[in-house]
């Protein structure tokens, strides 16, 4: 077939077994695992499995990990038992998560760690003197690999230290020699999910485009994969020049895994949570490794250590602001007192810590410890440095201001957003013979089982990473074993399945032209004004983008109102986001790239939406730091202590949410203090 | 913080249909404007998009011609600063120039292994079909890394 023309796409079709949507670090723990068990399945049965990974960036640098981080934040490590983990995830978002997918990652994430160290992923050691040494020299010492007992540099009870910038790098090359390239089809971007004519609760295949020429790939599969990252840039950001882009979650995460995975009828959990990081102002540069590597305090103008000065704030929230560690929401909170009160600008000090480290270290260490800082940076938030070197600051001399950011959609770092997975059977969870809270629709299955790891309520259909909700706190090594354990599962289904034939409930040219809606407004109206961004009968993605936020920002609770919104505030925007979503429909793309930037931006209005919606329905603020609901500010441990799920009816374009009752797999009263008053 | 092109030093990574910026941008950003009918500079690459930078300096790092740069956020950062890498096999260094001048260089390790020398299964064991519904991955027996856990944790499990 000739190539295709930006006004006649050529449409190329593939039947495969196994689709994997993402080039993240969860699709390349899939890809790492999946060729082993499709190579056992074709010594012992003959059958080769047809598989292939799509990823609309390259896998060498897309993804969260695509610049590089200074950390790996989940290793559990022989001293902490993967409940402890549970217990952590739990308190850090406020008592709702499931303790059998928290568990599972704990048990089994190290494994993928030690894999890394194995491929070259230089990781931080701590000799027998106690002295650490970074990942190159760790070798020429001779240390141990943690595999081999090695001691890693703790930045915390649960992160360890490494030299990350080639973190993806690695990770990827593993996964593009085990899968070869034959299975991977980079720049492609899938935007829709296909279901089953004869099924519509089964999945049938995905599609996208290439956003190099001019065609559209429509794959059949049994199972697919759907790890494409969480939400970025649905709210107005603080910076909304040229400094847009520097969010503090990757940009290009445009909550196509959460849009993708409703439309396609998949239930959704816990959308009403979010993550509002506290971070190194406008850079958006990390905080960990000052607070827990190099024990800085954050202060008020004033220097005063506000986690001190308002800790019986803490006790409004029982029993979560009792933990040893209040969870990071409540750490927010604390901060937001000082601002509003007008204590601010807030300041991580910087100078304070470095020169109390000064004092117990030898010049020559103390110069090492000036690299480490920087390299926290240079590793994972380059911007940050770019602040620093323009404002002229140097920490040891000049305190860096803090800042709580727009709020993150996302399910893998310290937010638990995302999809409802079928979880592993072998640790207490409850099953279909357990109660459930009343108004969950009957098509639903009942207990945190049914049948495959990481599958969705849709049959076929898996998640990974930022997709698997109610979790959250598995970062990269742990988005990379949730792959892993999703892609076994998908090679069981695809046995399980092997005489199943996906039948689409859309034709070939219905997909094509959903695809290409864009485009066709853009061509059909072009020349009807003189000026290409201005015309009534199509809107640009850049100003749809720009409307959603200003809607998210004002009324969903964004930093426009101090992460401020109530019933009414939702009632509006409810209204509002209907219209955009209608307006969706008119979206022009007047080429491929701005065809990239449309889907993203109807991804990002639909994740909306669920968020918005999800809020509304939880009448309490369980997040109080992340957002209050004025007209119910309180936490409500006896109404919603449960998770809230939603699913959405493609046809109708309408949300429903509901309970799912929260039970707990491991004991958590271990977490808590006694109440102090 | 956008990325920009110079003028003189980017070759159009000579003629190929695809720069090396083009390949590795994550959010697609980097363009060769082959005729010249974008920029006025013809088989030279631009950034497309300046606001959706993220500043992964992905494009900075991989450019053969070192021709990448950052120029920081207009509407955030004082001009005149500079954060410049140069990427080795097994290392990155950076040279960092404050609005003072003072200028700082480091050098951090990124790679203990050859680029491309990877063997994801050499040493690692075939699993069985059989083992498909057990818990783990399938190099748990020999990477070490697997916690089994206390079992009178699991408060419910009979």
């Amino acid at each position: 077939m000739s190539e295709g023309t930006f006004e006649n796409p050529k449409i190329v079709e593939e039947e495969l077994d196994i689709l994997l949507i993402g080039g993240g670090m969860a699709c390349c723990g899939a890809g790492y695992e999946i060729m082993r068990w499709a190579d056992a399945v074709k010594a012992e049965t003959g059958t080769e499995l047809r598989i292939k990974l799509v990823d609309k960036a390259a896998m060498d640098r897309s993804g969260a990990v695509a610049q590089g981080l200074s950390a790996i934040n989940t290793y559990i490590g022989t001293e902490q038992d993967p409940a402890d983990y549970a217990r952590m995830v739990s308190n850090d978002l406020m008592g709702i998560t499931r303790d059998d997918l928290a568990y599972d990652l704990g048990r089994n994430v190290d494994d993928s760690v030690h894999l890394f160290e194995e491929w070259g992923l230089p990781i931080w050691k701590t000799d027998a003197d106690g002295v650490r040494h970074d990942g190159a020299e760790s070798i020429k010492e001779g240390l141990p690999l943690l595999k081999d007992g090695g001691k890693p540099v703790r930045s915390g009870k649960w992160q360890i230290m490494i030299n990350g910038e080639s973190y993806k790098w690695i990770v990827a090359e593993a996964a593009k020699k085990a899968l070869g390239l034959s299975r991977i089809q980079e720049r492609v971007f899938i935007v829709h999910l296909i279901n089953d004519k004869n099924d519509p609760s089964r999945i049938a295949g995905a599609a996208g485009f290439s956003v190099r020429d001019n065609t559209i790939y429509i794959y059949k599969a049994k199972a697919v994969l759907l790890a494409a990252g969480g939400c970025v840039n649905l709210f107005r950001p603080r910076s909304v020049g040229e400094g847009s882009g520097r969010a503090w979650y990757p940009v290009w995460n445009a909550g196509s895994t959460y849009a993708m995975a409703a439309e396609a009828g998949a239930e959704m959990t816990m959308m009403e949570n979010r993550f509002v990081p506290a971070r190194f102002k406008d850079g958006y540069g990390p905080v960990g490794a000052w607070f827990l590597l190099f024990k800085a305090k954050a202060v008020n103008a004033y220097g005063e250590d506000y986690m001190t000065k308002n800790k019986e704030m803490l006790n409004d929230y029982p029993p979560y602001g009792q933990a040893a560690v209040p969870a990071s929401c409540l750490r927010n909170h604390l901060m937001l007192k000082e601002m509003k009160d007008g204590h601010g600008p807030i300041y991580m000090d910087t100078v304070t810590a470095m020169a109390k480290l000064k004092e117990t270290l030898s010049p020559k260490e103390v110069k090492h410890l000036e690299a480490e800082a920087w390299e926290d940076f240079l590793d994972m938030c380059i911007g940050q440095c770019g602040i620093w070197v323009g404002e002229n600051i140097e920490p040891e001399k000049k305190m860096s201001e803090l800042m709580p950011t727009e709020p993150y959609l996302l399910g893998s770092h310290s937010g638990c957003c995302g999809i409802w997975v079928s979880g592993p059977t072998d640790l207490g969870a409850p099953t279909a013979d357990d109660p459930e809270e009343e108004g969950v629709p009957s098509h639903l299955p009942r207990g945190w089982n049914w049948g495959y790891r990481s599958m969705t309520t849709v049959k076929g259909l898996f998640t990974a990473g930022d997709g698997v909700g109610a979790s959250g706190h598995k970062f990269s090594s742990g988005s990379h074993t949730e792959g892993r354990l999703a892609s076994k599962a998908m090679v069981k289904y695809a046995i399980d399945n092997k005489d199943w034939k996906p039948e689409f409930d859309e034709t070939t040219e219905q997909i094509a032209e959903t695809i290409y809606k864009p485009v066709r407004n853009f061509l059909a109206q072009k020349d009807y004004t003189t000026a290409i961004d201005v015309n009534p009968h199509y809107i640009t993605p850049k100003m749809l983008q720009m409307r959603l936020q200003k809607i998210m920002d004002e009324y969903v609770a964004g930093v426009a109102t101090y992460y401020n919104t109530n019933d009414k505030m939702l009632a509006v925007a409810e209204e509002k986001l209907e219209m955009l979503k209608e307006d969706a429909d008119k979206m022009r793309a007047k080429d491929l790239h701005e065809l990239l930037r449309a889907w993203e931006n109807y991804h990002r209005i639909l994740t909306a939406e669920a968020h918005m919606k999800h809020i509304q329905f939880r009448e309490e603020s369980r997040y109080p730091g992340f957002y209050y609901r004025t007209d119910k500010n309180f936490v409500d441990e006896k109404n919603w202590h449960c998770f809230v799920n939603s699913v959405y009816d493609k046809k109708s374009r309408k949300w429903t949410c509901f309970k799912r009752k929260h039970v707990d797999l491991v004991d958590k009263s271990k977490l808590f203090k006694a109440a102090a008053h | 913080m956008p990325t920009f092109v110079r003028t003189e030093k980017c070759d159009g990574c000579k003629g190929q249909d695809k720069t090396a910026c083009m390949y590795i941008c994550p959010h697609d950003l980097m363009k060769l404007d082959k005729d010249g009918s974008e920029t006025g500079h013809a088989m030279k690459a631009f950034n497309q998009e300046p606001e959706q930078c993220w500043e992964c300096y992905s494009c900075v790092k991989i450019c053969p011609q070192g021709a990448i740069e950052a120029r920081h956020y207009a509407d955030i950062v004082p001009l005149g600063g500079s954060v410049q890498p140069m990427r080795g096999s097994d290392s990155i260094m950076w040279t960092i120039k404050f609005r003072n001048g003072n200028i700082k260089r480091f050098k951090f390790p990124i790679r203990t292994t050859p680029e491309g020398s990877i063997d994801p299964y050499g040493g690692k064991p075939m699993p069985k079909m059989a083992d498909l519904t057990a818990p783990g991955v399938f190099t748990k027996e020999v990477m070490g890394g697997y916690r089994a856990g206390k079992p009178e944790e699991l408060i419910r499990r009979k």
